[in-house]
């Protein structure tokens, strides 16, 4: 934890908004199950997030994360709370609707990277943009240009099982990327890796969150992440218990590189 | 990318898709040989009513098929010369009797009589010999297919049918009987000879309606001066009744459609069951195409594809037995017949087996959850 700076903690449940909101989400609570098996994992939870800003949502086993990721990320409705997606509400729109606002705005990076093992890398890839309609050559242009964003320019043609772990959760990041979404939503993105390709997607991760026009949100709890953070929320049994942001100046550990890289150029 | 994900779902599990195969293999093949049978059935029963050269068939009342019918009164014929509009009324001798083979024995016959110069039937895909030969005595003209049956090598070869003596004097291809009894072309009087029928009787009355003539007024009249215990019926009409009688009557065409619709059946079932089990192995990545933002309509299209594929591949392989079943069968007393509108028909019936096999698959990922991909 030596790049982030804790700054504020923001009353139980809720975040503070900050410019450019892409994601805006208020009050949010989900009851599941149902009868006497039901169970409230979200007890309104309020949270924004900024374009140019990677956050990490950390808590316990429990806490409510991926229930929160699936409500964000517009795969579950939430009980009650609004929600708001590059500017679009999400109430009251149906499953159909909800998969649109998906395919444009979410993009997913997930655990077991859930990368198609019959398509190759640069097909996994190409698959995001089929579904929002976009084929043919632009297509094959646009997945090898966010491979090669990646580092994966020599694996296009390879299969899942040909490549190493950090390899798929690239070709998911890269996947996730194509469509240009405004939020990208990661579960444990680094759960299934070693610390050095851990570190790697990380980096990743950071890098794409400079992009002014994005948001990135990942679900974590791996230490490892931590300095390559923005900004962590903290959740624990349905509710944001506190924020910390970067202080002003301090830079992430993909920033430190890059000014060290300069540096020695220079 | 439907295309390239159906196709490398499909083919990831090639035990699931040999399963599938021989599913929709199995069925087409079935579906190809009942069908095929039902339609050399239909072709053998109306062949002697196609190519008979008449409008309106004068015959006794009841008669239910061409080889059955009682005998009517061969004035019946002056009758229906007498009528405006009619050009021709030819006479015609058809009834069962048995042909005794020169090698011992004896098989049950339908001999057909009728003078050729004036129309009516003649033997026709005649292979061997020539039709004005029947007029040498004693000559008969059989089909190819029955020689061993009958007993005799070829033309030339004697028989003997009731109590007269008959000479092979040529031989025809492809003129079979759905009953499996060979057919013998005569003459007129030489058939009433081989089945013992009196001089002043004959079976049909083969009507030709003069070119323009309204053929119902023409039964109209003829039917006026006929007694009651005769019938006259258009080609369509005898037609459709022989059809009847022995593709409905005898239960013969319900047999041949029943195991078709069995056959699809059980194709359907089966295809629809690995079709199922394939789409459930692949939901974790279905999911994923819906976390992405796939709509219901792409991932359905994905399936539909899968068992678009199928219908394809089975198909082909399908009509490839199919069609070496039908050559094997060309020779022999129940041809399998495949036209180009069978073929059309299996395809079709094909993709749409495939297509409701599909739907409990659709069924599945409909309900799907895009929160399991959480969960994998």
């Amino acid at each position: 934890m030596t790049a982030v700076a804790t700054v504020s903690h923001a009353p139980a449940g809720t975040v503070a908004a900050t410019a450019n909101v892409v994601l805006d989400a208020r009050d949010i609570v989900k009851d599941l199950g149902e009868g006497a098996g039901k169970v409230r994992a979200l007890k309104g939870v309020s949270l924004t997030l900024n374009a140019g800003e990677l956050t990490l949502l950390m808590g316990p086993s429990g806490s409510g994360k991926t229930t929160l990721l699936s409500i964000l990320g517009c795969i579950l409705t939430p009980t009650s709370g609004t929600l708001s997606v590059a500017g679009k509400p999400t109430a009251g729109l149906g499953p159909e609707a909800l998969a649109d606002l998906r395919r444009n705005h979410v993009g997913f990076i997930f655990q077991s990277y859930n990368l198609f093992p019959t398509l190759t890398a640069e097909e996994n890839v190409r698959l995001a943009l089929d579904v929002r309609g976009s084929r043919g050559s632009d297509a094959v242009v646009a997945a090898q240009r966010v491979l090669q964003k990646v580092g994966l320019r020599h694996k296009l043609k390879s299969y899942p099982s040909n490549l190493s772990g950090g390899e798929q959760q690239r070709v998911a990041v890269a996947r996730s990327l194509v469509g240009s979404p405004s939020v990208i939503l990661a579960d444990e993105p680094t759960a299934a890796l070693d610390s050095e390709n851990g570190e790697a997607v990380m980096s990743l991760l950071s890098q794409i969150a400079k992009d002014r026009s994005r948001a990135v949100l990942a679900v974590t709890h791996d230490p490892r992440t931590v300095p390559y953070a923005d900004r962590i929320l903290r959740i624990e049994d349905g509710l944001i218990v506190g924020e910390e942001r970067r202080a002003e100046g301090v830079e992430t550990v993909h920033e430190l590189a890059r000014t060290r890289k300069r540096k020695a150029n220079a | 990318m439907t295309l390239t994900l159906a196709f490398r779902n499909l083919f990831h599990d090639r035990v699931r898709l040999a399963v599938t195969l021989i599913g929709i293999l199995f069925s087409i093949v079935l579906l190809a040989v009942q069908l095929g049978l039902y339609l050399g059935a239909r072709g053998m029963i109306i062949s002697m009513i196609d190519r008979a050269d008449g409008d309106l068939w004068v015959m006794a009342y009841g008669t239910k098929n061409f080889e059955e019918a009682q005998p009517i009164r061969a004035r019946e014929r002056y009758v229906a010369l007498s009528t405006p509009d009619v050009m021709s009324a030819t006479p015609i001798v058809t009834a069962f009797t048995d042909w005794r083979k020169p090698t011992g024995g004896s098989t049950l016959v339908v001999v057909i009589g009728a003078d050729t110069e004036e129309g009516g039937i003649a033997p026709w895909n005649v292979v061997e010999g020539d039709v004005s030969g029947l007029g040498a005595r004693d000559a008969v003209m059989i089909d190819k297919t029955y020689l061993e049956e009958l007993g005799v090598n070829g033309v030339g070869d004697t028989a003997q049918v009731g109590s007269a003596r008959v000479r092979v004097s040529g031989l025809t291809e492809g003129i079979r009987s759905f009953t499996v009894t060979p057919f013998v072309f005569t003459t007129l009087n030489r058939a009433r000879q081989l089945v013992d029928m009196p001089a002043d009787n004959i079976t049909y009355v083969l009507v030709k309606v003069r070119p323009g003539a309204d053929v119902e007024k023409v039964r109209g009249a003829i039917r006026a001066q006929l007694p009651g215990d005769n019938e006259i019926l258009t080609r369509a009409e005898f037609r459709d009744r022989s059809l009847n009688h022995w593709l409905f009557a005898t239960g013969a065409g319900v047999a041949l459609l029943g195991g078709a619709i069995l056959g699809l059946i059980v194709g359907t079932v089966i295809v629809a069951q690995t079709l199922y089990s394939s789409t459930k192995d692949h939901l974790a990545e279905f999911a994923t195409l819906r976390a992405l933002g796939s709509s219901k309509g792409y991932i359905n299209k994905v399936i539909l594809m899968q068992a678009g594929l199928s219908a394809l591949i089975g198909y082909g392989l399908g009509m490839t037995i199919a069609l070496t079943i039908v050559y094997m069968s060309e020779q022999t007393a129940l041809p399998i017949v495949m036209s180009p509108g069978l073929a059309a028909l299996l395809l079709l019936l094909t993709f749409a087996m495939c297509a409701v096999s599909a739907l409990s698959a659709i069924g599945k990922v409909v309900r799907i959850d895009p929160v399991m991909v959480f969960n994998r």
